[in-house]
C-alpha cells in the first residue's frame, strides 16, 4: 500500500529560483488497486512520478511517500525499485551499445540480490523473458536489441510493460504511458498492465485524456491541479472530466 | 630531436642494404617531437628515456591468452619479440618476394625506419578471388628484467576479388617498446577484415604505423581496440587510391591512470567515388589522456568523395584529457566530407533509468561505459571472436571503474 502525506517538491530552475511544483499531495492506493491521476499540463503529474522513484533533481521540502511501511524518500531509486516500486517513463531513455536482455536480466537480479533471492541464470530468464514478450505481442528480437534504440514510440512503451512484467513490482507508476501510442499499442500496453492485476499489485496511472482509462479501468480517480489534488471520485469522474475539460476545475483550485 | 638512445636503437652488424638505409633516415629523423605537428600531443620523451635493449628470438612458451582458449581452431601465426615461431604457428608467411607491397615510408616516419632497421618481413598474400577466411596474428613482446624493443612487420596483399578477415592480437609482459608496421595492399574489389586488439602491459610503449593501399573497389574495414600500454600510438595512412574504395574505421581506447592514447589517421582520397568512416571512441578515466588527429586529403580527382569522421570521447574524471584535431584538406569541389567531437561525462538520465531499474549506481556506470565502447563490436559476425573482444571489454571496465 502506498500512502502518500501533505507531499511537497519543488525545483530550481535555470536562474536558482527554487519553484515550488508539488503543494501538499494527500493520497492513498490501497494493495490491489489502480489508481488514475489526471490533470492538466503543469499541474505536477510528472513531477510525482519522478519524486516518488527519486529523481534528484526534484528536492523534497515537506511530507512523507511510505510503501508497504517503508519510506521511499529515505532510498536511493534502486533501493525503491527493489522494494517493489516501478516507474514507467513517459519518454524511455535509450541505452546504446546495451542489449534488452543484458539489461532486463541485470535489473531482474539487482533486485533479486536486494532481496536476498537467488538469482536468475541466462536460460530461466529466456524462458521468463519469451513468456512475457509473447504474452505482450512483441517481435522476439526485441530481446536482442538495444535499450530502445531505433524503438518507434508505442515499442518503447511496450518494453516498459515488458520490464513491469518481469519485475513485478508491488506499485507501478506508469507516466503518460498512453502518450504517442496508437489504438493497437494502447490497448496491449493496457492489457499488460490487467495482467498484473491482483491483490499484490496496485498502480497509479498517470495520464492527461480518459482514453487509457476505457482500457485501465481505474478503482479511484485523482485530479491533480496547481500541485495538489483537487476532486478524487470513481471512474466515471475521468468521463466527465473529458466532457467539461479541466478549466472548471483549475478555477476551483 | 630527442637523442634516440641506447644500444636498441643501434643498427645490428648484419643488416641488409635497406636497414642501412633505414638507419640513416633514423639517424636524420630522430625520435619525434613535440614540435612536429603530428606528434604536438604525444610527448615522447619517457620512451626517449629507456635503455632498449634489442629483443631476441624467444622460445617461451606462450602464455595462457584467452584468445588461444576461445579461437583453438584457427590458423594463427604467431611472433613473439618481432621473431615468427614456427612452432607455435600453424601458419606460415609466405616468401618475401617482389611482390611484397613497399607502403611504408622510413624517410619521412622516424618509427617505419626505426622498424625497418631490425624487422624481418612477413608477408601474408591472398591470391586473386580467394576467400581465406579468417586468420589470426598474435604478437607478443615478453620482456624480462630489462626493456626491450621488438619491431614486428607484416604486410597483406590481397589479389584482386580476394577476402580475409584478420584478427590482430597484440599483448605483452614487463617494459618494452612494441614498435610494428603493417602494410596492407588491396586490390581491385578485395576486402579485409581487420580486428585489432592492443593490449599491452602497464609499462610498454606500443606504437603501430600502419600503411594501406586501396584499389578500385576495395573495402577495408578495420575495428581496433585498445586497452592499453602506458604510452600508445596507432598511425594509419590510408590511401583510397582506386574509384569507389571503401574504408571504415571503428577504433576504442579504454584508459586509465596516466594512460596516454593517441590514434592518428591520415586519409588520401585519391580517386572518384571513394567513401570513408571513421568513428572513435574514448573512455577516459582518472589521469588518462586521448588524442584523436584525423585527416583527410581530398585530391582534385576524387570527386564525389563522402568523407566523415567522428571522435567522442567519455570523460569519467576531471584530471582526464581529449585532445581532438581534425583536419580537412579538399581539393575537389564536389564533395561530402563531415567531421565532429562529443565530449561528455555519463548521461544522469540514463543512470537514473538503470537505478529505477533496481541497478545499483556504480554497476549502472558501468554498463554505460561498456555499452559506449561495445556498440562497434554489434558488427563482428562471428560469436567467437567478438566473445574475445567482450572479455577484453570486461578487462577494461575492471580498470576504469576500480
Amino acid at each position: 500500500m502506498l500512502e502518500i502525506r501533505d507531499l511537497h517538491a519543488t525545483i530550481t530552475d535555470a536562474e536558482g529560483r527554487s519553484l515550488e511544483i508539488l503543494r501538499g499531495i494527500d493520497l492513498a492506493v490501497p494493495d490491489g488497486e489502480v489508481h488514475a491521476i489526471m490533470g492538466p499540463n503543469g499541474a505536477g503529474k510528472s513531477t510525482l512520478a519522478h519524486v516518488l522513484s527519486g529523481r534528484d533533481f526534484y528536492q523534497v521540502t515537506a511530507g512523507s511517500a511510505v510503501l508497504d511501511g517503508v519510506d521511499l524518500l529515505a532510498m536511493a531509486p534502486e533501493q525503491r525499485a527493489a522494494a517493489g516500486l516501478f516507474l514507467a517513463f513517459q519518454y524511455p531513455v535509450e541505452l546504446p551499445g546495451v542489449g534488452n536482455a543484458h539489461f532486463l536480466r541485470t535489473a531482474l537480479n539487482a533486485q533479486r540480490r536486494a532481496r536476498d533471492l537467488p538469482e536468475i541464470d541466462a536460460v530461466q530468464f529466456l524462458k521468463l523473458a519469451r513468456a512475457e514478450i509473447k504474452r505482450l505481442a512483441m517481435p522476439e528480437d526485441m530481446l536482442k536489441r538495444q535499450v530502445n534504440v531505433g524503438f518507434s514510440g508505442g515499442e518503447k512503451k511496450r518494453n516498459e510493460v515488458l520490464q513491469m512484467g518481469l519485475l513485478r513490482p508491488r506499485l507501478a507508476v506508469l507516466d503518460e504511458t498512453d502518450s504517442g501510442l496508437d489504438i493497437d499499442a494502447l490497448r496491449i500496453v493496457a492489457e499488460g498492465v490487467n495482467a498484473l492485476r491482483g491483490p499484490q499489485f496496485s498502480a497509479l496511472v498517470i495520464t492527461h485524456y480518459q482514453r487509457l482509462l476505457d482500457y485501465i479501468v481505474p478503482d479511484r480517480v485523482h485530479v491533480l491541479a496547481a500541485g495538489r489534488i483537487v476532486r478524487s471520485g470513481g471512474p466515471e469522474l475521468a468521463r466527465q472530466l473529458e466532457v467539461e475539460g479541466y478549466a472548471a476545475i483549475e478555477q476551483a483550485a | 630531436m630527442v637523442a634516440a638512445s641506447g644500444t636498441g636503437f643501434a643498427l645490428p652488424p648484419a643488416a641488409s642494404a635497406a636497414a642501412r638505409a633505414a638507419a640513416a633516415h633514423f639517424q636524420r629523423l630522430g625520435l619525434p617531437t613535440p614540435r612536429a605537428e603530428a606528434w604536438k600531443y604525444t610527448n615522447l620523451r619517457g620512451l626517449g628515456a629507456v635503455d632498449f635493449a634489442p629483443a631476441a628470438p624467444s622460445s617461451a612458451p606462450l602464455p595462457d591468452l584467452p584468445v588461444l582458449a576461445s579461437l583453438p581452431g584457427l590458423p594463427r601465426l604467431v611472433f613473439v619479440n618481432g621473431h615468427h615461431r614456427p612452432d607455435l604457428s600453424n601458419v606460415a608467411p609466405g616468401p618475401a618476394g617482389p611482390g611484397a607491397p613497399a607502403l611504408a615510408r622510413p624517410e619521412r616516419d622516424a618509427f617505419a625506419a626505426l622498424n625497418t632497421m631490425f624487422a624481418t618481413p612477413s608477408p601474408i598474400v591472398v591470391p586473386p578471388g580467394h576467400d581465406a577466411g579468417t586468420v589470426l596474428r598474435l604478437s607478443l613482446t615478453l620482456a624480462g628484467s630489462d626493456p626491450i624493443a621488438a619491431h614486428p612487420r607484416q604486410s597483406l596483399t590481397l589479389g584482386a576479388g580476394a577476402r580475409l578477415t584478420l584478427l590482430d592480437v597484440s599483448a605483452g609482459t614487463g617494459a618494452y617498446l612494441h614498435n610494428e608496421v603493417l602494410e596492407i595492399a588491396l586490390g581491385a574489389g578485395a576486402h579485409l577484415t581487420h580486428l585489432r586488439l592492443q593490449e599491452g602491459s602497464a609499462a610498454a610503449f606500443a606504437i603501430t604505423t600502419l600503411y594501406a593501399d586501396l584499389a578500385e573497389g576495395a573495402g577495408y574495414d578495420a575495428l581496433s581496440f585498445t586497452l592499453g600500454a602506458a604510452l600508445s600510438r596507432t598511425e594509419a595512412h590510408v590511401a583510397l587510391s582506386g574509384a569507389k574504395a571503401r574504408f571504415t574505421f571503428d577504433a576504442a581506447q579504454a584508459l586509465t591512470a596516466h594512460q596516454h592514447g593517441d590514434i592518428t589517421t591520415v586519409l588520401a582520397h585519391d580517386a572518384p567515388q571513394g567513401r570513408s568512416r571513421q568513428t572513435i571512441r574514448n573512455v577516459l578515466a582518472q589521469s588518462a589522456r586521448g588524442v584523436f588527429q584525423g585527416r583527410i586529403d581530398v585530391a582534385r580527382a576524387a570527386q564525389k568523395t563522402d568523407g566523415y569522421q567522428m571522435n567522442h570521447a567519455l570523460l569519467l574524471s576531471a584530471n582526464a584529457e581529449i585532445d581532438s584535431k581534425p583536419e580537412l584538406r579538399i581539393n575537389a569541389d564536389d564533395v561530402k566530407c563531415s567531421h565532429g567531437a562529443t565530449v561528455g561525462e555519463l548521461d544522469a538520465d540514463q543512470i537514473f533509468y538503470l537505478r529505477s531499474r533496481g541497478i545499483p549506481e556504480p554497476e549502472a556506470r558501468a554498463m554505460l561505459i561498456r555499452g559506449f565502447l561495445a556498440e562497434p563490436l554489434a558488427a563482428i559476425a562471428e560469436a567467437p571472436i567478438r566473445a574475445v573482444f567482450d572479455d577484453a571489454l570486461a578487462r577494461a571496465l575492471t580498470g576504469l571503474t576500480a
